[in-house]
């Protein structure tokens, strides 16, 4: 129980009418040491932004548990909880809808200080340095939202995140919405304030190469279950999920050569519906590597080693072998 | 046709008219706010079977440019102040909305980002795919139909039958947008105009609908141009790639030589700040500042604030797009000689900077900026 955040059996099911459910996140668990920054990838519909709400608690979860910092989330009710608040934040993906319009930036950043009764009598000063430290000038404060571009706006949302002192941050596709341009200057300033902050982190997102950048480790998610868990050079070097497999392959390098010279993808149709799911691999339906026992059983969890976890009928002992 | 060739960069001259040649095209849109000169000055050609790349940023002028083709441009605001549209030789500028509606989705598609918006939602599949051949090739209701389910069959789409009777919210976004290719190719087009056709995709799918994308259009050798801010795209779709920036096209050139030696400032920065896999890089190089507005054009280079590499020059005289090596035009007064490529594959961290120093301060001969192309607007 030394982990700093701790996942376990996390579940959340919509009913869908008709007695169906829409199992969005369906028994994920993992765990997060202090200062450590995990990716979080998959694709749409896979339930990633659900995880991070999740382990938030900005969503009921139907079933599991989260400790936080030794604590368990899901018993904390009204004040508590609230304090708690404080230690988590979230960064959000679309920075234009994520800041209130009519509030100026000094309001957006001082709120939560308010709520929290943070940096009392010095909340103003503590927004202008925040706002330098994300690399915006002061005179931000007195300005809305619509005066800037995207990039800036995702700035102001990363200072607003950091405005409360939080040990940890839910980052939910925090630079898909931006430029490229832009997005390798807030992807650095991510990376030096989760080390100046010494922020846990759990980093969302459905690009590979991001994720590389700033993870230590990885975590994949198919259709509401995690295929496979592992460091983040063991993800590209050695991974052992063929979902993940396939991922890799399906990125498009900024490479012409090597793009040409890549053979073709296997992997054909797309990830269906979580709703009333059949049993077994939730990934089996799509999978080149498919055996029978895959249809029928939902894969056990294998460690590989300590850090790497990989849910897959062909790591497990004493399971039939392929072909 | 099957190893998908990259022409070298000499071999930019074939006998052939081009499918596409678009001369010197400037939409302009008439705003409250003042002219938003979108497109300023956009000299393209792309041939038969041949994959043009367009990438750049949001307001970089790539979708308006798409659109100026389809003569789709919102008007008012928006209008082509000038230039020529070229399809095989016919200026389709000059064209009236008749002549216009027999060639859209006829001899030039289009395929846009988001397939459900494009699509109307109370039609059945079958009878929008179903439209173009009764438009176009004159069929009846029911063989249209039955011509749509061939096509959903040839883009791989499993049960087309069922998916004829189907409304666009009940297949899924690859789906979708493999259903809009199949419209947009079911008169086999001559030319194909895809604006970010993948990006609301992901990334197995995209996978799927861009290869795909390039197997039709090398069986029908139609001309494509693929419209994007994906770099990863660009490297495995195209041939030729023309960098906007700010409503002009920056840096025309192969595509191997842009990844390998980018000549515009801008193309570079835009390379060097993706992150990489396998790059282990403890920090990204980016481009500073912002995107410029389109209404507030800087005089001389739009992109010289933001440019590492501006000389007073820049600030004041807009430099035209020149030839820098055979097949690889850009549009700057300094540009680059060397090559990205040693500075990425060394070590991402450091180096970056010693690697580029080089070619740096080195003023460009003098020939190269008095090419006798170079007249105004001029591409070639």
């Amino acid at each position: 129980m030394s982990a700093f955040l701790e996942v376990e059996d996390l579940r959340k099911h919509y009913p869908v009418g008709r007695g169906s459910l829409l199992k969005a996140v369906d028994g994920i668990s993992f765990a997060l040491q202090r200062g450590e920054v995990l990716g979080l990838v998959g694709e749409s519909g896979c339930g990633k932004s659900t995880v991070g709400r999740l382990l938030l608690r900005l969503l009921p979860s139907t079933s599991g548990k989260v400790h936080f910092d030794g604590v368990d989330l899901m018993a904390l009710e009204g004040e508590p909880m609230r304090r708690m608040r404080r230690r988590m934040q979230i960064v959000f993906q679309d920075p234009y809808s994520s800041l209130n319009p009519r509030m100026t930036v000094g309001t957006t950043l001082v709120f939560p200080m308010k709520v929290q009764g943070m940096h009392r009598g010095q909340e103003d000063e503590r927004a202008a340095q925040l706002l330098q430290r994300v690399g915006l000038d002061r005179s931000a404060m007195n300005r809305y939202p619509h005066e800037f571009s995207g990039g800036q706006l995702q700035r102001i949302g990363i200072a607003r995140a950091l405005s409360v002192d939080p040990d940890f941050i839910v980052a939910d596709e925090p630079v898909s919405a931006l430029d490229v341009s832009i997005q390798s200057q807030v992807l650095n300033l991510f990376k030096d304030l989760q080390e100046e902050f010494k922020l846990t982190a759990v980093f969302i997102s459905h690009d590979l190469s991001v994720v590389e950048f700033l993870c230590d480790r990885v975590a994949v998610l198919y259709m509401g279950k995690l295929a496979e868990v592992a460091p983040v050079r063991t993800l590209f070097e050695d991974c052992r999920h063929p979902y993940t497999a396939s991922l890799l392959a399906a990125i498009l390098h900024p490479d012409p050569e090597r793009e040409r010279n890549k053979p073709p993808l296997q992997l054909s149709g797309e990830i269906s519906t979580p709703i009333d799911p059949p049993p077994g691999c939730r990934f089996s339906a799509r999978c080149p590597k498919r055996m029978d026992i895959c249809r029928s059983q939902d894969p056990p969890t294998v460690a590989i080693d300590a850090l790497h976890q990989v849910a897959c009928w062909l790591h497990a002992p004493g399971a039939p072998s392929p072909g | 046709m099957s190893e998908n060739p990259v022409p070298p960069a000499a071999a930019a001259a074939p006998a052939e008219l081009p499918v596409l040649r678009i001369r010197d095209l400037r939409t302009h849109f008439f705003t409250g706010q003042g002219v938003v000169k979108a497109v300023d000055g956009v000299d393209l050609e792309v041939h038969k079977g041949e994959v043009l790349g367009i990438v750049g940023e949001s307001g970089s002028g790539k979708s308006v440019t798409a659109l100026s083709i389809m003569q789709l441009v919102a008007s008012p605001p928006g209008r082509i102040v000038s230039g020529r549209i070229e399809l095989d030789g016919l200026d389709m500028v000059k064209l009236d909305a008749a002549a216009m509606r027999r060639i859209r989705g006829k001899r030039i598609s289009m395929i846009f980002q988001d397939p459900l918006a494009s699509l109307n939602p109370v039609l059945r599949i079958g009878f929008q795919l179903g439209e173009v051949f009764r438009h176009h090739l004159g069929l009846e209701k029911r063989q249209a139909v039955t011509e749509a389910e061939r096509m959903l069959r040839a883009m791989d789409i499993p049960s087309p039958a069922t998916r004829v009777r189907n409304y666009p919210h009940q297949l899924s976004g690859g789906m979708r947008q493999r259903a809009m290719i199949a419209m947009a190719l079911s008169c086999k087009p001559e030319l194909l105009i895809a604006d970010e056709p993948t990006t609301a995709l992901d990334v197995t799918v995209q996978a799927q609908v861009l290869n795909l994308m390039k197997q039709v259009c090398r069986e029908h050798r139609t001309a494509l141009v693929l419209i994007t801010h994906d770099m990863g795209v660009i490297a495995n779709m195209c041939e030729r790639v023309a960098v906007m920036y700010a409503g002009k096209v920056v840096e025309y050139t192969d595509v191997r030589t842009l990844f390998r030696r980018p000549g515009h400032p801008y193309a570079a920065g835009l390379l060097r700040s993706l992150p990489r896999l396998g790059g282990n890089a403890r920090r990204l190089q980016s481009i500073e500042g912002q995107p410029p507005r389109l209404t507030r054009l800087p005089p001389g280079c739009a992109y010289a604030p933001r440019c590492p590499r501006a000389q007073p020059r820049c600030r004041e005289e807009a430099p035209e797009l020149v030839r820098l090596r055979p097949g690889q035009e850009v549009r700057c007064h300094f540009p680059l000689e060397g090559s990205l490529e040693g500075s990425l594959q060394g070590s991402p961290q450091g180096p970056l900077e010693g690697a580029l120093e080089g070619s740096l301060h080195r003023p460009i001969p003098a020939a190269l900026h008095a090419a006798p192309n170079a007249a105004p607007g001029a591409a070639r």
